[in-house]
């Protein structure tokens, strides 16, 4: 039996019929069609699929779409304004905190909320909060500076530079 | 400091411009198989055996098909009908697509649903019934020979056995004598675990058949279109697709890393349904299957032994090989390499004699062996060398750097002929070690080390400095299937001097949309930006293998130099006539030609170009398009001096990287920022196998740790800083000097982290550990050794 749904996402009410058991993430991806926000496990283990759900990072595999009614969701299509890309977005590309993409939505909108609630997050403060979102690519170096970026953009410091550093 | 030769303007080689790909991924907008949405689409699920090893007793399907929107299960009998239940592997064995009357491995595919919806195919796969004769599996590889072992592949009439090939290289005589007369001998048995590539996405496919057409459009995860292209004509050509009907698209790849090569079962089927159906049918397989049921990588089973003299000199090394394939050989090896580039095992090292052999026989295990970030076997044979290597070094009491440059190839002696066949092209071994020994500071960690030992402290320091093998390879001796391993580059350029560029090769991440974009305007000095890359889709790219084993940058971006100098020689004979003077009196610059002499004279490379559509000489072909396919001369050695220091919790054993520096030479680099980032991403993936990662299976044949809740991917916490850096020793046949960096982090850091680990432990008698080495396992090993505080009791 289908059940029908309201809510928001990215600022856009949709209202949809759904089943009960459909996970918030096949949701997004299937009955909304927004494909940015991606499916790497099948045990809530990768992060691949965090959204923001009213603000706070959600892994969207881990939830159905009905426990998401009336809420405001958010995912990587929703977070560059009219006015450019997001810092983070801005962060990742200037320091190359990616390589395939696939796992960067996920490790976006996860630090997106680890800089509102720690804006100026040490290294290993970074590596805990985003140890549940895995890259298989980057090797997590890059990651962690782009997190560092965007963090002083965001509090409108002087931005670190973006050039790669060698052991000479 | 890396020179470049080009403004930033332009961005030809050695600027770190920053990736032109990553718009779209950084808004959501890449487009993986999964993104892919064809009106119509039928989603496909999968019935996997929950055994290693049975028979097929009967599969009832009529409860599945009740269910509204199951429009099929499925079978291997059905598939039998068309002559498509098996099909070749890559190394010219066979593979079941699904299984007729036997089952060869725990979650191995038995029968497929077709549904309209995801959720429906899944409702269906529980409701499929399958009754199973269980039998007893063949597990262990070492009891895969014993004479009462099982013949797991009866399906070949002549097989007596579970073996399924010999291999061997070298000097078998003259190693033996050394062996027998050397001062010192060592020896280890080792294990390079079973492991899993574990890209974040999984494999998957969309088969659109259209009747009307007789045509198929394959969009797949796949990191070589066009030779899958050409399996797919193989495998179903007798059934009308034929080549010329069949288009491979390899949309966005979220990472590779070797195991997107093989053709899976699952492709396979979701062709025959769109086929039979006639509507587009759609897998993804889940991150458990994924890795329970796709190709495993390593898995080699090595005996390495090493003779030298008392003073430190290497004489020759001895490796034998077990190698478990599973049940089919179905590794993605170059034809008439079983072993890969197995025999790359004498490393860095000037070796008079080497012998090495290995022996494969099949498993009740999953099938592969794929080239996991490394160019075919290499991983393996490095940690054979390089752990031998410290072992010696342990033996003789020498400090494994000291041992190292004592017995490096001298730079002066590339090329290098290696007592295993290959001529290495370049290489500084040295130069790296210096500075890798500088960056860490070696010297001053040993005297730490010396105090802490005194305090019963655990740290240890570890050391790889290895040569890899890759950019596959010269015609002569490289095909699969029977198809050269050259690769290729078409070089478009539009009359407003614009330009797209089309490749063999697919990237998964490696960022060739930038890379190959800088090649080709360090070769033309048109600006980077303004040369869109186009990978992956059959109809439109040139023929290639693909991207795996480093090989992109060695041979397709060796085209894409050769397609835009022969567009350089055009430009020069329209500059010519433009400016009315002899060829002899142009020279170029990035992104002119000028007159000898009167450098006002000059004609741009837009102009050129316009030229070559609007007023081109008479009797030369107009346009400027170019098209190379590179055959490489020889394959690169790229090589690499690893230093990794770790600390050791003495109660816990829990293992702390404190630092590791990674001293890379790949010759001439592209994009600094890129390579780098390659470097990253491979030690993480060099730290898994070291540290975390291994698929484990029980006597049953069972997969113990089949999902990421207990296969262990390094996250950011466990993956260490990386501080990287290189040497620059060109390869002298590559036209610009390029190796390929993407694999030496992998291949090179879980030896240098074992290394560590076992120096760290070195007062207590542990001479070899086995990666993944755990805490447990370095629990144990103490335990062994009774050096273990009494009140420390086993949980
Ligand atoms: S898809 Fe892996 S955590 Fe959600
Ligand atoms: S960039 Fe590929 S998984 Fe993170």
């Amino acid at each position: 039996m289908k059940k029908e749904i309201t809510l928001k996402i990215n600022g856009e009410e949709f209202t949809k019929e759904v089943e009960p058991r459909t996970l918030l993430v096949h949701f997004i991806r299937e009955d909304i069609g927004m494909t940015g926000t991606h499916i790497g496990c099948d045990t809530s283990s990768c992060g691949a699929c965090t959204i923001l759900i009213d603000g706070k990072s959600a892994k969207s595999c881990t939830i159905l779409a009905v426990q998401a009614a009336g809420k405001e969701i958010t995912t990587v299509e929703g977070i560059a304004t009219t006015e450019g890309v997001h810092p983070i977005q801005e962060g990742f590309k200037e320091n190359h905190g990616l390589h395939c993409g696939f796992c960067t939505p996920g490790m976006m909108l996860r630090a997106i909320e680890l800089l509102e609630k720690n804006p100026d997050p040490t290294e290993e403060e970074i590596r805990w909060g985003i140890s549940g979102n895995l890259c298989r690519c980057t090797g997590y170096n890059n990651i962690v500076k782009s997190i560092i970026y965007a963090g002083a953009k965001l509090r409108g410091d002087e931005l670190p530079s973006t050039e790669p550093v060698f052991v000479e | 400091m890396i020179q470049c030769k080009t403004s930033k303007e332009i961005s030809g080689m050695g600027h770190s411009m920053k990736r032109k790909e990553d718009d779209r991924f950084i808004h959501g907008k890449g487009n993986y198989t999964d993104d892919v949405k064809l009106p119509g689409t039928l989603y496909m699920d999968i019935v996997r055996s929950p055994y290693a090893y049975a028979k097929i007793k009967n599969i009832d399907s009529s409860e599945a098909l009740k269910i509204p929107g199951v429009l099929a299960v499925i079978t291997g009998k059905d598939l039998e009908q068309y002559n498509l239940h098996w099909m070749p592997t890559l190394m010219s064995d066979t593979q079941m697509v699904l299984p007729v009357d036997t089952v060869m491995y725990q979650a191995q595919e038995v029968a497929a649903i077709i549904a309209t919806e995801k959720y429906i195919a899944r409702d269906a796969r529980e409701a499929v019934r399958v009754e199973y004769e269980v039998m007893k599996p063949v597990v262990d590889p070492f009891k895969a020979l014993d004479a009462d072992a099982p013949i797991l592949r009866t399906d070949k009439p002549d097989k007596k056995d579970n073996h399924i090939w010999h291999w061997e290289v070298g000097q078998k005589e003259e190693t033996e004598k050394i062996f027998q007369e050397a001062e010192v001998t060592v020896k280890e048995q080792m294990h390079i675990p079973r492991i899993h590539v574990a890209s974040i996405e999984t494999c998957g496919c969309v088969a659109s058949y259209d009747k009307v057409d007789n045509h198929l459009t394959m969009y797949m995860t796949t990191q070589a279109p066009h030779a899958i292209r050409t399996v797919f004509a193989l495998v179903a050509g007798h059934v009308g697709l034929t080549e010329e009907k069949i288009r491979v698209i390899s949309p966005d790849i979220g990472g590779g890393f070797g195991g997107k090569v093989p053709v899976y079962p699952g492709y396979v089927i979701a062709i025959a349904a769109s086929f039979l159906i006639g509507k587009p049918v759609k897998w993804i397989e889940d991150r458990s299957e994924n890795l329970q049921a796709d190709s495993f990588a390593r898995d080699y089973h090595i005996t390495a032994e090493l003779a030298g003299t008392k003073d430190g000199k290497i004489l020759a090394t001895r490796m034998k090989v077990l190698a478990d394939h599973g049940y089919t050989d179905a590794s993605a090896n170059p034809s008439k390499f079983p072993t890969g580039m197995f025999s790359i095992g004498t490393g860095s090292y000037d070796y008079p004699n080497a012998f090495m052999e290995a022996d494969a026989v099949y498993t009740n295990k999953p099938p592969g062996g794929v080239a996991y970030r490394c160019s075919f076997r290499v991983t393996e044979a490095v940690h054979a060398i390089e752990r031998i290597t410290d072992r010696f070094a342990l033996e003789i009491g020498k400090d494994p750097a000291a041992l190292r440059f004592q017995n490096f190839i001298k730079k002066e002696q590339f090329p290098y002929h290696s007592p295993t066949g290959w001529e290495y092209d370049s290489g500084d071994y040295e130069a790296g070690l210096k500075l890798a020994m500088k960056g860490i500071d070696y010297d001053n960690l040993r005297i730490e080390q010396a105090e802490k030992r005194k305090k019963g402290e655990l740290m240890g320091i570890g050391l790889s400095t290895f040569t890899e093998i890759v950019g596959a390879g010269p015609s002569k001796d490289f095909d699969i299937l029977g198809i050269k391993m050259f690769d290729s580059a078409e070089i478009r350029v539009h009359p407003t001097g614009k330009a797209i560029a089309r490749f063999g090769t697919k990237s998964q991440g490696q960022g060739h949309e930038t890379t190959y974009a800088q090649i080709i305007a360090e070769e033309l000095g048109i600006p980077a930006k303004d040369i869109q890359i186009e990978e992956g889709d059959t109809d439109t790219a040139p023929y290639g293998l693909g991207t795996y084993a480093s090989r992109s940058t060695p041979t397709a971006g060796a085209a894409a130099v050769m397609a835009a100098r022969k567009l350089r020689d055009k430009a020069k004979k329209i500059a010519a006539y433009l400016l009315e003077v002899s060829e002899d009196d142009l020279e170029w610059e990035p992104g002119k030609f000028s007159v000898k002499g009167a450098p006002e004279k000059s004609k741009t490379i837009q102009e050129i170009v316009f030229a070559s559509y609007t007023n081109h000489p008479q009797g030369m072909e107009a346009g400027f398009e170019a098209t190379h396919y590179y055959d490489p001369p020889n394959l690169t050695f790229p090589s690499g001096a690893y230093i990794c220091v770790v600390d050791i919790d003495p109660d816990t054993f829990e293992i702390k990287v404190r630092r590791f520096v990674a001293i890379d030479d790949a010759g001439h680099i592209i994009n600094p920022m890129i390579a780098q980032g390659q470097v990253h991403g491979g030690l993480t993936q060099g730290i898994a196998p070291a540290m975390y990662e291994e698929l484990i299976y029980d006597d049953d044949g069972n997969i113990l740790n089949g999902t990421l809740m207990d296969y262990l991917v390094p996250t950011a916490v466990e993956s260490p800083s990386w501080e990287t850096g290189h040497t620059v020793t060109p390869s002298p046949h590559h036209p610009i000097g390029a190796k390929g960096i993407g694999e030496s982090p992998t291949v090179g850091a879980p030896p240098a982290i074992a290394n560590a680990i076992v120096d760290a432990l070195k007062p207590y008698g542990i001479t070899h550990l086995d990666i993944p080495i755990t805490p447990y396992k370095i629990f144990k090993a103490l335990k062994e050794k009774g050096v273990l505080d009494k009140n420390i009791v086993e949980s």
